[in-house]
């Protein structure tokens, strides 16, 4: 047996799950496990006692309140990738959800867990940040939210605070009647950790002019970004701006070197792909053919 | 601590330490070494098996998370004893394994991608193999064998189209019926040609 040993334990709501984990500084949550047990197998983390909340009725699913579409944090990868719902209000989650792991992984792996383990390449947080979610958490003191830009603060970082257990991630979904959607990614080998992924959502007035648009970009920091590309308003999808908007808008970007993609590629990497996301999301939300978009280097 | 595992169709309760995995527990404590330790932390495929229905990792899941499953293994696939599934037998005919390390969860990843999507390209299946690692046959055989049971199922409960004229079409020749084999079986293969084959 490969981890070192631990108690194991399933509590009956979030609020005993919390109380456990706030009694034992070396509890931990477990869901889906899809990177918790590696990281117990290699024996990187050695808890004593492990939560499973992953049967918990009351952190799965996906709801809608409001101008959100709440998904609850153990709500399955491959559910939230079926889900009709999704599909329909969070057109911009559903493209990336295919990107998440492979199937096998997705299966067990929740949205929540995604969220909670932060790392910097994840598609889930992407789309969390580039469509501002907020992430609900659940601690002993009672239940808040806070914007995903505040709640990721590097990489496998996050606001929450022992004790903390996220709860569910609040997607804002757009009202406007023409939306569209792109998602680019880049990585080694398919669905392998991205140098590079860019993920865009825009909204189009009748006469085809951009009234709103996101563009978040991942793996190039030590968190994914979202990108200030307001320029784009009242542009169409031919505008020969778009480029240079999106250059100028990832000067903020702060890329670094590893063994796989250099500082200077990952840069020219989110370039192109943030401006092949925009123009995929202005074709999508003119009815044009949908574009495609995978990418491996 | 007791886990209560159904799988294939039989459930047994075992004790076992909480940090003890699915796939330890198969083959350890139920003797069913069918499902494969490879990289033993999710990422060769090796040990995939079918939790309700859907491919998982069984080196990724403790035993005691794994009650209230339908657990299917490579042992559970075969309809009688001797016999090979349909997607076995593909990958048999089409030289679809060498070493057979990766081969069980390749075939129940097949299996499961075939139960959701009876049609699928050959995109789909690359897609869902991408997360089963084989050092041997380059893939190839593996898409292949998925492909060639993926037109046997589809086949398989067809109507058959009489006239014959749709060549991706089963059709019978309609003189079988008064063209039995004299005597054996013909093979399958035969049985396909007109008049089996015969004039
Ligand atoms: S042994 Fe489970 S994925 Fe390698
Ligand atoms: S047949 Fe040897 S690993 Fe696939």
């Amino acid at each position: 047996m490969k981890p070192a040993p631990f108690d194991y334990v399933r509590p009956d709501s979030v609020a005993h799950a919390c109380e456990l984990l706030a009694a034992d500084e070396d509890a931990r949550l477990i869901a889906g496990g899809q990177t918790l047990v590696p990281m117990l197998a290699m024996r990187l983390a050695r808890p004593a006692v492990l939560i499973d909340i992953y049967r918990l009725p009351e952190l799965s699913g996906i709801r809608l309140e409001g101008d959100a579409l709440v998904i609850g944090a153990t709500t399955r990868q491959m559910h939230a990738e079926r889900s009709k719902q999704v599909a329909d209000s969070l057109p911009l989650l559903a493209r990336a959800l295919p990107w998440v792991g492979h199937l096998p992984t997705r299966t067990r792996g929740t949205v929540g867990g995604s969220v909670a383990n932060a790392d910097p390449s994840a598609e889930i947080p992407l789309v969390a940040v580039t469509l501002g979610a907020q992430i609900d958490i659940t601690n002993p003191d009672g239940a808040s939210s806070m914007p995903a830009d505040d709640f990721f603060i590097g990489p496998m970082l996050t606001s929450v605070m022992p004790g903390d257990c996220v709860t569910a991630v609040r997607f804002p979904i757009w009202q406007q009647a023409h939306v569209g959607t792109g998602f680019h990614e880049v990585s080694a080998r398919k669905s392998d950790f991205a140098f590079v992924a860019a993920a865009a959502q825009v909204a189009l007035d009748d006469d085809g002019r951009c009234i709103a648009a996101a563009l978040g970009i991942g793996g190039v920091g030590d968190r994914a970004i979202r990108l200030d590309v307001d320029g784009l308003i009242g542009e169409r999808a031919d505008s020969a701006k778009l480029r240079d908007i999106v250059a100028a808008a990832t000067t903020v970007l702060e890329p670094t070197s590893d063994l796989h993609a250099t500082a200077d590629y990952r840069m020219r990497v989110a370039v192109t792909l943030g401006t092949r996301a925009l123009q995929d999301a202005m074709a999508d939300a003119r009815g044009d053919a949908r574009p495609n978009s995978g990418h491996h280097a | 601590m007791k886990a209560t595992l159904k799988v294939n169709g039989r459930t047994t309760t075992i004790d076992v330490e909480p940090r003890k995995t699915l796939l330890d527990a198969l083959r350890d404590d139920l003797g069913l070494v069918g499902s494969h330790a490879g990289c033993e932390h999710g990422v060769c495929g090796a040990c995939t098996v079918l939790l309700d229905g859907d491919p998982v990792r069984s080196c990724l899941i403790f035993a005691v998370q794994a009650d209230g499953y339908e657990i299917t293994t490579i042992e559970g696939l075969a309809p009688a004893p001797g016999e090979l599934s349909v997607v076995q037998d593909a990958f048999c005919e089409t030289h679809g394994l060498q070493c057979g390390y990766c081969t069980p969860g390749m075939i129940l990843t097949g299996h499961a991608l075939l139960q959701r999507n009876p049609d699928p390209s050959r995109d789909d299946i690359v897609d869902a193999i991408s997360g089963n690692i084989c050092r041997c046959t380059g893939y190839g055989q593996i898409v292949e064998a998925i492909e060639f049971a993926a037109d046997r199922l589809r086949k398989a409960n067809a109507p058959r189209d009489l006239t014959g004229s749709d060549a991706n079409q089963p059709h019978v020749d309609p003189a079988a019926a008064t063209d039995a084999p004299q005597q054996g079986v013909l093979e399958a293969a035969e049985a396909d040609t007109p008049h089996g084959g015969r004039s």
